[in-house]
Formats: structure tokens, C-alpha cells, sequence
């Protein structure tokens, strides 16, 4: 099993035509066949690119192909825009790759999500991916082995990291999502933990947070929550940016502690007492979760 | 992005909100026109830097007198005076650091009596996905003190984006401040209007502290704090233009031309690495083996070969850098462009710090047979924390 997607997802692309649409497609299909069945790009429908075909909305080409989720690599002034008319022809499933969409857009995509019947991963993400079944997004693909543990990071390559350990020690990933770095996102790490507890093939779970805002406290408190009702699982955690200044945006547009809120200490700390194992190096994620699983 | 007060308040004059009249200086030449051109009685002579505090500031020179960064004058010869004083001299405040920042701007406002000194603030809740008032009727304080010592004294709510600002918004802002009568008519027109211009000028925070309310009963804003939401700046080609890049480091500056996302440190580890976690963490982990990073650079995941140079050179132009550590994991980023980047930038300025180099990801082989074929003298590293370890132990023989 695996969480979000499988070797069953059919995935659209929108702005499938451009550079980067372009090639992450072909990296997907390519990607044990992922099934990525159409693209959608305004005033070209009815055309094809890279052997695939292109539609005007996403509602044709949800009609047309019976995909359930889409990836979406619109340029940041656009994103929005697409990010909602996926919302709005139901589809289930949304990744945003795109970096750079303006916060003020991102909250009226939320408030759209609300009692809607679509989840949005992202923006500014890498995607998410199941080994040997399905790539959406822009993850290298021969990191990951199948195996037991999910992943889910606010760093792209970070989740790398995480992947590439737990394929070293032998554990190999269920699912791997990357949230994103964005200060408003689709689906925050609580989502995703909840997949990862109710998934019977994820035995271990690997979260990377980073500073800024509040996410990795109210996930903490979560795996309390869940651990007094008996539902637990080995967790190995990392927070980057212990040593970024305050009221600095570090790369990430979220990642910024500011109003003396958001610093690494306060998430690690949270963390541990919910009895995640909080590594202090990204590099010993793998075998940290080792040490974890040999007691 | 930041911009100076008088910079917000003109911003907040376009959106129809209170702000006293007032007139940017440069030079203390300019000082006596703008006086005169304002009338007194009494002005308030205002240090333009990007930093807080300018108030309880002092300044290093001496001949900037004893006073802080915001002065009172009761005539035209002590708003000059002041001027001469403030102008090219370094201000010191609680968010400067102990150099200061130069004083290359003054503001000069008009004086206002003041009844009450208020606060209010608009921020993005990331919690909620909202945009997001804070106020108190403790202004022209340090609001996390007073959040600190008095939460019950800060009041938040959210404004629904379904609904925008309404006037329950405006009843529950008014009683919140404590205002009433006209005046709560006021704070409703207000709370719109700023709501309003917050979004359309797409800002990431707008802080007024003081909101005052004046001896003859107008709701004025005092001061302004304004950042703008940087993703948003190709849509407001007017707010680029108030960019102030003497504020801002010159390395900075220089890697944005190339979408590089760096931040100055005060460290001597020069870091280059794809991605903003990955990048934190390099930093993390060179301060946990005993060093300090001199900076944070992402050069993203599209970076190109002269992307790499840029970022090699601006590293290298960095005195205080005694050596460089390049950790890549390669996703889009490929390996082997990293490399060429890598080794056409030493071929161009040269290298005269250690260099440690750890590869990972995409096209791994190939980048690691340019660096290893180039003839540089590289240390090659297997992992993040090796990396760390050889970069801390090549910088501290020195």
C-alpha cells in the first residue's frame, strides 16, 4: 500500500507544454510508467505534445481520461488561477510544483478547498512519489526503493535526503510528499500523518519541518493526541535553520522566524515531548531511525 | 520587501488612510524649504533607516548630539540644526546591531498633539490561511512586550476572504480601541481601507505604532511599517521603485540579478548549496561542528552554469570567507553543471581558500569526473556531515 497515489493514478498535467511541464512529464512517464494522460494548456486543445493530449480545461480533460489528479507547472502568476479551476472541476488530487505564488493569491485558494472535494499539495513543492508505482512532481526517481517508511518534508531536498538514507539502511519509503515552503500550503504535515497512521504498509515515519510559523508544534501535538489513543509509530524528525537570524526569509518564503515565533528550538522541543526522535544532522536520518527501531 | 516610513506613508495616503503632512530629505541643504513648506509649529525630524527602535536610539558621533533618531523641534533653526546633526550619522538601535546603520534620509513631519496612543497591525495568519488584525490600546509600545506582560491588552481576529472586512469587522475593531461615537465611525472606515489596500498592494505586514488619536478627535496614523510580499512585486511596479538597495547588503543585491537567494552572515564558512532546507541545515551543521557560516545561498533547482559562477564569485569576494563547502543533492539540479560552474569559476577568479565539494543526486558520476579531472585542489566529500567535518578542520588549521 501507499498513501495518495499508486501504480492506478491517472494524472494530467497543466502547463504541460512549457519548459519545465515538458520535461517533467516525460521524467514521470518514464518513471515506471506513470500514468500521465493528458495536458491541459488554453487554445491548444485538441493538439498533442509529446505524444499526449492537450485540452482547453480541466474538466475536458478529466471527462476525457478519468484522471483523478493533477500536477500543475503554471507559471507563478497564473497558479492561482489553475490551482482553481482544478478545484472546480473536482479533481481529487492537486500538486502544485510552481515557486513564487503570491501569498495574497494563495488565501482565497484556500478558503476555495474548504468543503471542497479536492487536496491540494503545495505550491512551492517537489510532489509526491511511490516507489516502483508513480511519480507526480519533480523528485529524482532512482533515490527511492519501496519499502516501509513515509516521508513527508517542507524541503524538496531535504526529502531527498531522507529518502536516499532510508534506502541506505534498507527500509526503503511507502510514499514520500513534499508539502512545501510556502507560508500558506495546501495540506500540512497533520494530513499527511494522519495517511501515514491509517496505512498499514507505512511502519516508520521521517517528518523534516523547518522554521517558521507553526505547523511542526501542531503536528507534535497531533502524535500526542493520537499516542494516548494507542496509535503510534517510530517517527524520526529534523528541523532545519537553528542558525538563521531572525526576521530573515531564508530561501523558502515561509521559512522566517519572526515576532519571536517560528524559531527551530521551540519545534524541536515540541517534538521530542511527543516522542519523535529529533536528529540533530540531516545526514543521520537513516540511521538515526535505525537507532530508533533497534531500541 | 522593506520600505522607509515616509515611503509607507505615502503608500497609505494613495489608499485614503490619515497620515500627517510631511517631506522627505536628503541632504541637510533641504531642510529649511521643507520646514517652511510644512509651518509649524511644531515638527518631528525622523531617522529614515530599515530598522526599529529609531526612538530609544542613540547615535555613535558624537556631534549627532545626545537625542535618538525621532526629535521634536519647535523652529525652523532646530529642525536645521537636527538635520546637520542626524544626516550621515550612524544610528544605533535595539534591531541595527552595535555599528548602526547610517542615516542617509530624514523625514520631517508635522507635529501632531496627541490624545491617545493606539496600535494595529495586519499580518497573514499562516495558521489560518487568513489576513489577520492585531490591536491594543497600549500603542507606541513594544507590542511583544505587551503581548507578553499583558496578553489580554492584544486583541486578533480574522477577516473571512469571503466576506472581506464587514462592518461587525469595524464594531469589534472600534470597541477593541475603545472608541466610540464619530470616532468609531473612523476606526470602521479605517479597518476597510487598510484591510482593502493590505491586499491590493499585496504587503505581508502593515503596522501602525502609534494610531493616535488626535486633541481634536481624528484617528491619524503616526508611523508606518510596511514590507512587501516579494512573489507579488512583478505586479506592482510602483512599490519596485521605492526598493532602497543602500539598505541592503551589496552581496545580496548582486545575487538576486542571478535568482540566487542568499542572506549575508557573519560566519567564515562560505556555503553553496540547492535548495532553502538543505541550505539551512548546511548551516546548522557547519555551527554544530564548531564554525560559523558567513552566509545562506540557494541556487535553486534551475540554476545554470554562469548561475554558479555568480554565486562562486560572490562568495569569493566575501573577505571574511576562509573557506567554501558546495553540497548539492541533485534533483532537477544536475551534478555535473554544478561542477562546470564550479571549476569555470576558479579558472576565472581563483581559489584561495579550501574547497570542499560533496555531490549527490542526479548525474552524480559525471559531475564528480569534471571536478576530479579538472586539476583543482578539491576535497572531496561522501556526506553532509563528512563535508561539515573537512570544511571546519580545513578552515581551523589556517
Amino acid at each position: 500500500m501507499s498513501v495518495l497515489i499508486n501504480k492506478d493514478t491517472k494524472i494530467i498535467t497543466q502547463g504541460m507544454t512549457g519548459k519545465t511541464g515538458t520535461f517533467h512529464t516525460e521524467q514521470a512517464l518514464a518513471y515506471y510508467n506513470t500514468k500521465m494522460v493528458a495536458g491541459v494548456t488554453p487554445g491548444k486543445g485538441g493538439s498533442t505534445h509529446i505524444g499526449l493530449p492537450n485540452y482547453d480545461t480541466v474538466a475536458e480533460a478529466k471527462h476525457a481520461t478519468g484522471a483523478t489528479a493533477s500536477v500543475i507547472y503554471v507559471p507563478p502568476p497564473f497558479a492561482a488561477d489553475s490551482i482553481l479551476e482544478a478545484i472546480e472541476a473536482q479533481m481529487e488530487l492537486i500538486i502544485a510544483i510552481t515557486e513564487g505564488v503570491p501569498v495574497t493569491d494563495m488565501i482565497p485558494v484556500k478558503r476555495a478547498l474548504l468543503g471542497s472535494n479536492s487536496r491540494l499539495i503545495g505550491p512551492n513543492c517537489p510532489g509526491v512519489l511511490t516507489p516502483e508505482e508513480c511519480k507526480i512532481g519533480i523528485m529524482p526517481g532512482k533515490i527511492f526503493k519501496k519499502g516501509t517508511c513515509g516521508v513527508v518534508s517542507r524541503s524538496g531536498t531535504l526529502t531527498y535526503e531522507a529518502v536516499y538514507q532510508t534506502s541506505q539502511v534498507g527500509l526503503g519509503q511507502t510514499t514520500a510528499i513534499g508539502i512545501g515552503g510556502d507560508p500558506i500550503n495546501g495540506t500540512n504535515f497533520i494530513d499527511c500523518l494522519e495517511l501515514f497512521f491509517d496505512d498499514s504498509d507505512t511502519k516508520q515515519i521521517i517528518m523534516i519541518g523547518e522554521i517558521g510559523g507553526s505547523a511542526e508544534e501542531e503536528a507534535a501535538e497531533y502524535v500526542s493526541h493520537m499516542a494516548k489513543k494507542g496509535i503510534k509509530k517510530p517517527m524520526v524528525g529534523f528541523i532545519a535553520g537553528r542558525t538563521a537570524p531572525p526576521g530573515r526569509t531564508m530561501g523558502h518564503a515561509g521559512a522566517i522566524v519572526s515576532g519571536g515565533k517560528g524559531g527551530a528550538e521551540d519545534k524541536i522541543m515540541a517534538m521530542e515531548k511527543a516522542g519523535i526522535r529529533v536528529s540533530d544532522s540531516p545526514a543521520k536520518l537513516g540511521v538515526t531511525m535505525m537507532e530508533v527501531l533497534n531500541g | 520587501m522593506n520600505i522607509h516610513e515616509y515611503q509607507g506613508k505615502s503608500v497609505l495616503k494613495q489608499i485614503g488612510a490619515p497620515v500627517s503632512k510631511g517631506i522627505a530629505i536628503f541632504d541637510a541643504s533641504e531642510a529649511e524649504a521643507a520646514a517652511k513648506e510644512l509651518g509649524g509649529p511644531l515638527w518631528v525630524v525622523k531617522s529614515q533607516i530599515h530598522a526599529g527602535g529609531r526612538g530609544k536610539g542613540t547615535f555613535i558621533e558624537k556631534s549627532a548630539g545626545e537625542k535618538g533618531g525621532v526629535r521634536l523641534a519647535w523652529s525652523i533653526d532646530e529642525v536645521v540644526e537636527n538635520a546637520h546633526q542626524m544626516l550621515g550619522s550612524h544610528l544605533v538601535t535595539a534591531q541595527t546591531g552595535e555599528d548602526g546603520k547610517q542615516v542617509n534620509r530624514l523625514y520631517i513631519e508635522d507635529g501632531s498633539d496627541i490624545d491617545r496612543e493606539l496600535y494595529l497591525s495586519i499580518i497573514i495568519n499562516r495558521e489560518t490561511s487568513r489576513v489577520s488584525f492585531i490591536i491594543s490600546t497600549e500603542g507606541g509600545m513594544d507590542i511583544e512586550a505587551v503581548a507578553h506582560d499583558t496578553p489580554e491588552k492584544v486583541i486578533n481576529f480574522d477577516i473571512d476572504p469571503a466576506t472581506g472586512f464587514m462592518p461587525h469587522h469595524g464594531r469589534r475593531l472600534a470597541k477593541a480601541l475603545e472608541l466610540n461615537g464619530d470616532l468609531a465611525k473612523q476606526a470602521n472606515a479605517l479597518g476597510r481601507t487598510l484591510y482593502e489596500g493590505f491586499l491590493s498592494k499585496d504587503m505581508s505586514m502593515l503596522e501602525i505604532n502609534p494610531l493616535i488619536v488626535t486633541k481634536d478627535q481624528r484617528l491619524h496614523c503616526l508611523d508606518a511599517k510596511i514590507s512587501f510580499d516579494e512573489n507579488a512585486l512583478f505586479r506592482h511596479k510602483d512599490i519596485q521603485e521605492l526598493r532602497d538597495i543602500t539598505e541592503e547588503d551589496a552581496k545580496e543585491t548582486e545575487a538576486k540579478k542571478f535568482d540566487l537567494s542568499y542572506v549575508a552572515l557573519d560566519g567564515n564558512i562560505g556555503c553553496m548549496v540547492n535548495g532553502a532546507g538543505l541550505a539551512m541545515s548546511t548551516m546548522d551543521i557547519i555551527k554544530l561542528y564548531g564554525a560559523e557560516p558567513a552566509n545562506f545561498l540557494d541556487v535553486g533547482g534551475g540554476a545554470t552554469k554562469e548561475n554558479i559562477v555568480a554565486a562562486f564569485k560572490i562568495l569569493t569576494s566575501d573577505s571574511k570567507v576562509k573557506g567554501i563547502l558546495i553540497n548539492i543533492f541533485g534533483g532537477i539540479m544536475k551534478c555535473d553543471v554544478i561542477a562546470q560552474g564550479t571549476v569555470d569559476a576558479v579558472k576565472e577568479v581563483g581559489l584561495e581558500v579550501p574547497l570542499v565539494v560533496r555531490l549527490e543526486g542526479t548525474n552524480v558520476e559525471e559531475g564528480k569526473n569534471i571536478i576530479n579531472n579538472s586539476g583543482l585542489n578539491v576535497i572531496a566529500a561522501d556526506d553532509l556531515d563528512d563535508a561539515a567535518q573537512k570544511i571546519v578542520t580545513a578552515v581551523g588549521a589556517i
